[in-house]
């Protein structure tokens, strides 16, 4: 152990620990800026660039940054003396003087580190009035940069390159001129970018945001010749509540309800109910290709791996084309609701998909791509309209006026906002391999699942696995969450070396919970544990948590699917792949 | 950014670079230098090559091309002019030479004309003090350039 003084109090810590963590450790907060953790994933940012965190260390001649100098015996660390505090302002009045002042119109405004920065530090005016870097706007589907508010913190290269290990971000340039940009500094979009927008929820400031599609959906609601349909994905449920101050992991399900029906929204459905429909088709595949591979069908490929996640497909897509035929063909369940409302709702109330407008409320920013994909069209009418962001949501009721928090509990419309338990746990990372292992082993085995909680699927091990006991057949289930750990995965599968018969994989660490379109947790792990944990609150208090069980998903199929894997659903709700390792950077 | 195609030989040849570092991410300096030495330049494609040789992604390589000065992915012209910035240069008026052949080329330093006839860099002390401010174009020195002499300097070279 370690013992040190930190503005007078005794400290004692771990040795090989930075004065950054000894300090919270007796509930000092060192102000930081570049530095960023995601503690229980392995996911640091460590740069010492931006000197905010500099203390004074008794003796030393210079300061020293607290996020990057470990402790060590006996030393005075000063952590607001008068040179510090001048020390940090300088230091935030540097940054500040190559930043543009546009807080009141930025989408970062009141969610902005640097903006809470200069509040905490007193900053009142701007001492350097330096020449401003300039550098274009580039917008893709999903994520726009507008790098002239990037502070070089390098916390997106890191969530990129590090823990995604998709490369699609670089520092560039340097001095004055350095900022972090793609190749060439070409679009995002002609990137081998994923649209996970991991990056964007750790950039600090408003350098990267999401593409804002609000306005769209507020013309839609205001047109009197459309029907507006809204789908809510499950990760929404157990984070919208922190944008209206509520503890993390409240589950607001009924108030999001009821907000979404005050916003004007004609049917408020839930995209459960289509998680449901994946299972029944991921889980019949799986059941598929697992029986012909026990029959000795050589043309056979196992694993087969989840699809339910737009962020994965594109990784795959961009990086492991040729293997591009073992994930299932099964669409997101944002793709699957998109047909369904369409072409079977719509119909049956006698309304023409053109005059349908179909929303969705997503923790995620790649989903805001996935339904610009032209597969998921119909001459030229896309099957999902506009994704929203759990974020752009909130911001959504603010505007409107709506006090979410004294909302009533209100419920989801029928036919498809009816779901399962199984369903709901799709956002968090296990939750599909889980749901799918509910109804795939019932199905298999002809025989009633007496416990469906499946505890060794659960948790937030970057890469876990466990055999579940289909009746007497093993089956042996990987799940990766973050891109980093589905590579290991999908390598192995390549190198023949992979054992399993189900990989789920989800694109972001944790899975939806911890999407690119969430609110900012800011770096605390215990957010996204408190969601998780919010999810299987949700599922544990349904009446029904088998997918297959799900009354209005055994009408669809009745009525108008037939059946799982037939011939309506392959046209209706599988896709298929593309190989896009070519498409990136080649500019003609 | 126009897409130059390496031929297959080209594209060989720095592979065998790549190859000559055993491919390792930490040379990737190293391997840039001298694929630079082979083109003359970085274009677009060359990093793409080794950054697929070195398994590292093409914007970490454009990323060390664009922070060292040394490196440039734009091809030098026909004929390079450089403009001697030395101190001994500096105070005898370099800069307004400098100014002026920007003006006349219509290009920044590090740039090539359009034409691809003539690029503009500039150099640290050349060592002819004496015939301060120094330009060179190609291997042929002027010296005691006005900013008036270099509509001369540049029409030797229109032709
Ligand atoms: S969205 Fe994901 S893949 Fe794209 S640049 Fe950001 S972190 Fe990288
Ligand atoms: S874009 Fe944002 S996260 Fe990336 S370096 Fe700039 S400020 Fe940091
Ligand atoms: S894990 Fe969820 S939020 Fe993240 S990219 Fe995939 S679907 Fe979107
Ligand atoms: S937070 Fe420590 S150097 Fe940036």
């Amino acid at each position: 152990m370690i013992k040190l003084t930190i503005d007078g109090k005794q400290v004692e810590v771990e040795k090989d620990i930075t004065i950054l963590k000894a300090a919270k450790t007796v509930g000092i907060d060192i102000p930081t800026l570049c530095y960023f953790e995601l503690r229980d994933m392995n996911i640091e940012n460590r740069p010492g660039g931006c000197r905010i965190c500099v203390v004074e260390i008794k003796g030393r001649r210079n300061l020293a940054p607290a996020c990057s100098t470990k402790v060590e015996n006996g030393i005075e660390v000063n952590t607001h003396n008068i040179r510090v505090l001048n020390a940090r302002r300088t230091v935030l009045e540097l940054i500040l003087s190559d930043h543009p002042a546009e807080c009141l119109t930025c989408a970062k405004n009141g969610n902005c580190e640097l903006q809470s920065m200069a509040q905490q530090l007193g900053v009142r005016e701007l001492p350097y009035q330096g020449e401003q870097s300039t550098y274009r706007k580039d917008t893709s589907p999903a994520i726009i940069r507008d790098i002239d508010k990037c502070i070089m913190c390098r916390r997106c290269e890191m969530m990129c390159n590090e823990v995604q290990t998709v490369g699609a971000l670089s520092a560039i340039n340097r001095g004055f001129m350095a900022v972090v940009a793609p190749a060439f500094e070409m679009n995002l979009e002609k990137s081998s970018c994923t649209y996970c927008g991991q990056c964007v929820s750790v950039c600090p400031t408003g350098a990267l945001t999401e593409v804002d599609h609000s306005r769209n959906v507020i013309n839609a609601l205001a047109d009197p010749a459309k029907t507006v349909v809204v789908q809510t994905a499950p990760a929404v449920r157990a984070a919208l509540g922190e944008e209206f101050g509520l503890e993390p992991g409240t589950l607001v399900t009924g108030k999001m309800v009821a907000a979404l029906r005050r916003l004007g929204f004609d049917y408020v459905f839930d995209t459960d109910f289509a998680a449901d429909l994946t299972i029944m088709e991921e889980g019949s595949e799986l059941l598929d290709r697992l029986s012909r591979y026990l029959k000795g069908d050589k043309s056979v490929k196992l694993p087969i791996l989840t699809s339910c996640c737009p962020g994965w497909v594109n990784f795959f897509e961009h990086n492991f084309p040729e293997m591009r035929d073992i994930p299932s063909t099964a669409k997101s369940p944002q793709q699957m609701f998109g047909p369904i409302a369409k072409e079977y709702f719509g119909k049956k109330l006698g309304i023409d998909r053109k005059n349908m407008i179909v929303v969705s409320i997503m923790p995620c920013l790649a989903k805001k791509y996935e339904c610009q994909r032209d597969e998921f069209k119909v001459n030229g009418d896309p099957d999902v309209n506009f994704s929203l962001s759990t974020r752009e949501l909130a911001h959504l009721i603010k505007a409107s006026n709506i006090d979410f928090n004294s909302l009533p509990e209100e419920e989801f419309d029928n036919p498809l906002g009816e779901s399962t338990g199984a369903s709901v746990i799709f956002g968090t990372t296990g939750g599909v391999i889980e749901a799918a292992c509910r109804t795939a082993y019932e199905l298999y085995t002809g025989k009633k699942l007496e416990k469906v909680d499946f505890m060794e699927l659960r948790g937030f091990e970057n890469i876990r696995h466990a055999t579940i006991d289909f009746d007497g057949l093993p089956i042996n289930i990987g799940i990766a969450h973050g891109l980093g750990n589905a590579r290991k995965l999908l390598e192995d599968i390549k190198d023949g070396k992979s054992e399993f018969h189900a990989i789920e994989i989800m694109a972001c660490p944790g899975g939806c919970i911890g999407g690119g379109g969430q609110p900012y947790h800011f770096g605390d792990s215990e957010i996204l544990k408190k969601r998780a944990a919010a999810v299987y609150q949700e599922d544990a208090g349904k009446t029904i948590r088998k997918s297959h069980e799900n009354p209005f998903i055994i009408q669809l199929y009745k009525e108008f699917l037939g059946k799982p894997l037939g011939e309506k659903s392959h046209h209706l709700l599988h896709t298929k792949y593309f190989d896009k390792s070519a498409s990136v950077f080649v500019e003609e | 950014m126009a897409k130059i195609k390496l031929s297959e030989r080209k594209i060989q040849e720095l592979k065998e670079v790549c190859k000559s570092f055993n491919n390792e991410k930490g040379e990737l300096i190293n391997v840039l230098h001298k694929a630079q030495g082979l083109f003359g330049y970085l274009p677009a494609e060359v990093q793409e090559v080794i950054a697929k040789e070195l398994n590292v992604s093409v914007a970490h390589v454009y990323g060390v091309v664009t922070f060292y000065s040394f490196f440039t992915m734009v091809p030098k012209g026909e004929h390079p002019i450089s403009i001697c910035l030395g101190t001994a240069c500096y105070v005898r008026g370099a800069e307004k030479v400098l100014e002026e052949f920007k003006r006349i080329l219509n290009v920044q330093v590090g740039e090539t004309t359009s034409d691809g006839k003539f690029s503009l860099s500039c150099l640290r002390c050349v060592g002819a003090c004496g015939l301060a401010p120094v330009v060179m174009v190609g291997e042929k020195v002027y010296g005691r350039v006005s900013p008036d002499g270099v509509k001369d300097i540049v029409a030797e070279y229109r032709s």
